[in-house]
């Protein structure tokens, strides 16, 4: 029998279904954009979380490093004519201005207390911001995808998913690997593990701890100079991009525990969840929308609620 | 400090004092005065800071939130064209500064060290979103103040906000009255315990001081004095914008702590005026051409206060109170 009240409800029923894809796709997309944007807020963090656990030093400048990897991915890439060649180059010299910054300033910065280090590297971002304007100027720029990674995922007929957003996922993913690699698997991991629990007595195993501290600073210059070379196609190159990472980054290190690498990753995860999904969740209030407008107070909220209940964080070792 | 010492320092405080005082009485220009005041507005600031930061051990990267908010406090008090009460306003300004210092020290308070700072700045950073990202209190434009609040008590008008000299000596006022109150404070059992805090956490606690209310309450206090400047800012300028609470306020103001000189509360007032006189010099600095290019050194101006900053953090960590009074002062505890 197929009477018409039938095919009405079957009709009904695939617009359900329909709208329910939607829905679907529609969540997995910004499931996709908070592991991506966490991920990338890893990269930054832990050098951050990195740098403080071994050498002790809170460095504020470590978000200009990221807007330091962004613009070079903007003049490398037209430059050399590609971000793939872009790419290998612009982590070189991160890591050599990297291991530069370490030996003229903040090699000095060891055993000081940290009021002087916080002075030190917020003189650090004034410069950088400075000579970015010198060097770039204070306008917004774009970075070309490559040519390889322009195409979208079609996943309905209206939502799609841009490639070069799940290369990035991809990229950050194998560098988190080879993070956790290196500090877990290898010598010099356990050295700089080692060194973050007690420098002196590593030092007087006969390896050189100077050493150990400006690579591990270097590699944190790299790192986040990596994850803005990912960003800077993704979004664009502007002057404020810096600051903005380093406080979100500093949420990250907080929740996760100041030092634990571990803890930087799931707080970065969670973080990159918190802010994709309060951007679009939708809170109504006599017909107004009230969340989005409130969604970059939805990470602070989370670290409150966190160091309420745990105040060295979720990884912390316990209050430096 | 010896006899000789604390002579001197009265004879400079005297001197210092009788100098401000007589400022307006020569009648220099107008932008003259308004710059001393601004330098007065931020040396508030910055006192209110260094007796968290100096005296309390507490390393506040977030002081700008209750800077900020007082003058918000003031622009959402007198929406319209009807100013406030001068007497009602500040007070409450204040009340309100100091009710957000106590729920975010009670919060912040749980940890210690590096994450205080970051926790400090991260909840500041918080108060700039939510100002800049709603309209309630007028998004990223700010609010306008247009009409100073009226200092009328009972029928009688002691002094016109809206006259800048009687402005410089309300500031003025405030400034000395601060000075009076923290300074006072140091020497009480109160301070001495703070001090100790700073010094000897684990003594003072094993010795049965309650610690933790002891920090509340130097925070507490510290941003309603931040607070009250925050006041005096968005009275000067009449308007309030989200910069105020931003973390360049905050850098600005521990920069000038440490520049002047932690723990003096003088050497703070000295710090910002140093600074926005750097300031001053900086953005003046001329176009050079060079090679065939314009390099204009004043638009960079940021740039030289950086080196400056670094300068001050590498070879200067006693700041220019150390220059001053010559005598080793004791490295600040830092947990």
């Amino acid at each position: 029998m197929n009477s018409p009240r039938g095919a009405g409800s079957l009709v009904k029923n695939t617009l359900l279904l329909h709208k329910s894809l939607v829905t679907l796709s529609f969540f997995l997309i910004q499931l996709l954009n908070s592991v991506q944007y966490g991920l990338l807020l890893f990269l930054c963090a832990a050098g951050l979380t990195l740098v403080f656990g071994i050498m002790g030093v809170i460095n504020l400048a470590h978000g200009s490093m990221y807007m330091l990897g962004a613009y070079l991915a903007f003049s490398l890439a037209e430059g050399l004519g590609s971000l793939w060649l872009a790419l290998p180059v612009g982590v070189l010299l991160a890591f050599a201005f990297g291991a530069l910054l370490e030996k003229l300033v903040i090699g000095r910065l060891y055993n000081r207390p940290h009021l002087h280090q916080v002075l030190l590297t917020y003189g650090l971002i004034l410069v950088f911001d400075e000579l970015r304007s010198l060097v770039w100027g204070d306008d917004v720029h774009g970075v070309a995808v490559p040519k390889a990674l322009e195409a979208s995922l079609p996943l309905t007929d209206t939502l799609s998913y841009p490639v070069y957003r799940l290369f990035m996922s991809g990229a950050c993913l194998v560098v988190a690997l080879a993070l956790a690699w290196v500090l877990l698997r290898t010598r010099l991991g356990m050295t700089i593990r080692a060194g973050s629990v007690n420098g002196d007595m590593v030092q007087s195993l006969g390896i050189d701890i100077g050493r150990v501290r400006r690579l591990v600073f270097a590699a944190g210059v790299a790192l986040a100079a990596f994850a803005g070379m990912l960003a800077a196609p993704a979004s664009s190159v502007f002057p404020g991009m810096g600051n903005q990472v380093l406080i979100v980054c500093f949420v990250v290190v907080v929740i996760g525990g100041i030092g634990s690498v571990k803890g930087a990753l799931v707080a970065a995860l969670v973080v990159g969840l918190a802010d994709t999904f309060g951007k679009v969740a939708t809170l109504q209030i006599g017909g107004v929308g009230v969340l989005p407008e409130l969604s970059g107070l939805g990470i602070y909220l989370l670290m409150a609620a966190v160091l309420v209940w745990r105040p060295q964080g979720l990884f912390g070792r316990g209050v430096p | 400090m010896s006899g000789a010492g604390r002579r001197g320092a009265w004879v400079a405080a005297a001197v210092v004092a009788a100098a401000l005082l007589l400022v307006p009485v020569f009648e220099p220009e107008k932008f003259t005065l308004q710059f001393m005041t601004r330098v007065m507005v931020m040396g508030l600031f910055a006192m209110g800071l260094d007796f968290a930061l100096g005296c309390g051990g507490l390393v506040s990267f977030g002081h700008a939130m209750f800077f900020g908010t007082a003058g918000y406090a003031l622009a959402l008090m007198a929406p319209g064209g009807e100013g406030a009460s001068f007497w009602l306003s500040l007070p409450l300004a204040m009340g309100v500064s100091a009710l957000l210092a106590l729920a975010v020290g009670a919060l912040a308070l749980r940890t210690g060290g590096v994450y205080f700072i970051m926790i400090t700045l991260a909840f500041a950073q918080m108060l700039y979103f939510l100002v800049h990202d709603t309209r309630f209190a007028g998004g990223s434009d700010g609010l306008y103040i247009y009409t100073r609040p009226d200092a009328t008590l009972g029928g009688f008008k002691p002094f016109d906000l809206d006259n800048v000299q009687h402005l410089y000596y309300v500031v003025l006022g405030c400034l000395a009255a601060g000075f009076a109150l923290l300074a006072w404070l140091k020497a009480t059992a109160f301070g001495r315990v703070i001090e100790a805090i700073r010094v000897n956490e684990e003594r003072m606690h094993s010795l049965g001081y309650a610690v933790f209310r002891h920090k509340l309450a130097c925070f507490t206090l510290s941003g309603a004095l931040a607070g009250a400047a925050g006041y005096l800012g968005a009275v000067q300028f009449g308007v309030v914008n989200a910069d105020m609470l931003g973390w360049q306020m905050s850098g600005t103001a521990m920069m000038m702590v440490i520049l002047g000189g932690m723990g003096t509360l003088w050497g703070a007032a000295l710090g910002a005026a140093a600074m926005l006189g750097a300031e001053l010099g900086f953005q003046s600095l001329p176009v050079l051409h060079f090679a065939g290019h314009d390099v204009e050194l004043g638009k960079h101006w940021l740039l030289w206060m950086g080196v400056c900053i670094v300068g001050v953090a590498l070879y200067l960590p006693q700041g220019l109170a150390g220059l001053l009074s010559r005598r080793p002062r004791t490295e600040p505890a830092d947990d």
